[in-house]
């Protein structure tokens, strides 16, 4: 089978940003914790091949060291939606039309009227800002997502002979929603999982942005894009690049969820 | 349709009970007392006393919230303890700063959306889709504070064609406010107005396979009219759903983006009152927010029911 040009484009993208992350446990250019006051606020070129910022930090370390911040963020939070969503997605189909269900559904339709930023805020108005109130936030907000996908692709195989025949074979629901039914919308639930992880990435962005995220100190995109912002008409560079940097990790990870579902779903085949 | 309206606004009230609840513990889980925090360290405590009556925080916690939120119903939604005055002025006088913004980027991205959308699901499969489609794809990913960034940076600080953020207030006229919004509407919308051409043009490439577009073409109608008299009628339905979701992310994006502009809409005032933790303002403000989500949900809801009756059996 040939694969999508925008599956090949967005892994490729994808494999260098979870690279950078993980040398930058290893290696970065130079240090991100030092200042160097003397070399603030360089344009990209010479010694620093991206500048730096306007404590002297080299950007291209803190942008690696800052991927790692929002990998680990958006991967840990859709973790936490998929483990809370997916079971309650199950449960809801298993029980279709039962109170159960209407409870799920019920709920979801309840944290979907809670937009990511306004749980953040809620949290952080209750507990100060840090990176796992960020997870926090961006997790439950997930949940709903995943919960309503795997009981929509679940509702279908409900009805199909092979459910049926591990029902007659005297199978029980639990059972037969982990058996039969996660394996076949597992591809379904790695298609949604890559585009919330892109949506996780921008929302760690804007919450660290805003400062309701990753605290002073720990290198992050949105942080970087923060502290740029005085400094925007002095130094563009210090704006430009962690910006571009979010844009080109978004995109790669939309091009491969688009890619994988053209994989997954034949009649999409051909659509840009 | 009635029995669908009234099922509709059962599960509005319940929503809004339940969010009211859930908004409430989590601002009466925070450590320390407003009222001492009002009064600053010196304060005497009968002082302290009085005013936490005044407050009504010496209630049993079910009147409190009984309190609060009988309050809100009646348009009071308490004393904001760092401004000593009534959060419903501060909302009020914030929300004529929110709402247009909001407005305005939901006009400019619809305004945007439709053409692209249009012009993509007509020449599917060619060059100009290929070419909105890559756009769009790069509007998504695009963080709209980034995006505003750039515009401050292009539009204020090198062409000096807008301020680079504030707001002049109502009484300098609208055409002084329209241009102060100007720039955080562009960077709200274009990004929502990516994701709604997307939806467009997948939308009206899904009705141009039905029957009824075949008779339209079948009975001499041009391509253009075909698709704007037929198919985009029908392909309503996930575009008002989109547009519906996207007024919540246009509330949420626009308390980011007041505060790249230094708007004194909402979103500042929330940020104020994390940082002084004025607590009743923030929960009477993620109130409102979550209010009006429900709300436009609601109405979304009531919208695909009178634009297509199937809908209404699912009641």
């Amino acid at each position: 089978m040939r694969w999508p040009p925008a599956l090949v484009a967005g892994a490729a993208l994808t494999a260098v940003f979870v690279l950078a992350a993980a040398l930058s446990f290893l290696w970065t250019p130079a240090p991100t914790t030092g200042m160097d006051i003397a070399a603030r606020l360089r344009p990209p070129g010479g010694g620093h091949l991206l500048g730096t910022d306007h404590f002297g930090r080299d950007m291209l370390s803190m942008l690696m060291v800052g991927a790692r911040t929002s990998l680990a963020v958006a991967v840990v939070a859709v973790g936490f939606g998929m483990a809370a969503g997916v079971p309650l997605g199950l449960l809801a189909a298993a029980r279709q039309g039962s109170l159960v269900d209407e409870v799920v559904m019920r709920a979801n339709d309840l944290v979907f009227a809670f937009p990511a930023l306004v749980i953040a805020i809620l949290i952080t108005a209750v507990f100060g800002p840090s990176a796992f109130n960020a997870i926090l936030a961006i997790g439950i907000f997930n949940t709903p997502v995943f919960a309503r996908v795997s009981r929509g692709a679940a509702l279908a195989l409900w009805t199909l002979d092979y459910v049926r025949a591990a029902q007659v074979a005297g199978k029980g629901r639990a059972r037969i929603s982990v058996e039969h039914i996660l394996p076949n919308i597992l591809n379904l639930l790695i298609v949604q999982g890559t585009i919330q992880f892109s949506l996780g990435i921008l929302a760690e962005a804007a919450l660290s942005y805003v400062g309701l995220g990753a605290p002073p100190g720990t290198p992050s995109w949105g942080r970087m894009l923060a502290e740029a912002q005085t400094m925007i008409a002095l130094a563009p560079h210090t704006a430009v690049i962690p910006g571009t940097a979010i844009v080109l990790a978004v995109l790669g990870l939309n091009l491969m969820g688009d890619g994988l579902r053209d994989i997954t779903d034949p009649r999409l085949r051909g659509a840009p | 349709m009635l029995r669908f309206a009234l099922s509709r606004l059962a599960s509005l009230v319940l929503s809004l009970v339940v969010a009211s609840l859930v908004i409430f513990a989590a601002v009466e889980v925070v450590p320390g007392d407003p009222a001492a925090f009002m009064l600053g360290m010196n304060a005497a405590p009968d002082t302290v006393a009085a005013l936490r009556h005044e407050l009504g925080l010496d209630l049993a916690l079910p009147l409190r919230y009984l309190a609060w939120t009988g309050g809100m119903l009646a348009g009071d939604l308490g004393l904001s303890y760092t401004y000593r005055v009534p959060v419903a002025d501060l909302v009020l006088a914030r929300l004529g700063v929110s709402l247009p913004l909001a407005l305005y980027a939901l006009a400019l991205s619809t305004l945007i959306a439709f053409p692209v959308g249009l012009v993509a699901a007509a020449r599917r499969g060619r060059a100009a889709d290929w070419g909105i489609m890559a756009g769009t794809q790069l509007g998504i990913a695009v963080p709209n504070f980034w995006f505003a960034m750039l515009l401050v940076l292009v539009f204020a600080i090198r062409l000096r064609w807008f301020a680079a953020g504030g707001f002049p207030g109502w009484e300098a006229g609208p055409l002084a406010n329209l241009k102060a919004l100007t720039l955080p509407a562009v960077a709200l919308a274009l990004p929502q107005a990516a994701i709604l051409a997307r939806v467009l043009r997948s939308a009206l490439i899904e009705t141009m396979g039905q029957d009824y577009i075949r008779t339209a073409r079948a009975k001499g109608l041009s391509e253009r009219r075909t698709l704007v008299a037929h198919a985009l009628r029908n392909a309503m339905i996930p575009v008002l759903t989109i547009l519906g979701l996207q007024f919540s992310f246009l509330i949420a994006g626009g308390i980011i983006i007041e505060n790249v502009f230094f708007l004194p809409g909402l979103g500042r005032l929330v940020f104020q009152a994390i940082t002084q933790r004025d607590l009743i303002v923030v929960e009477s403000v993620v109130m409102l927010l979550v209010f009006a989500v429900i709300l436009v949900t609601f109405l979304t809801d009531l919208a695909y029911a009178a634009v297509d009756p199937r809908l209404r059996r699912r009641a």
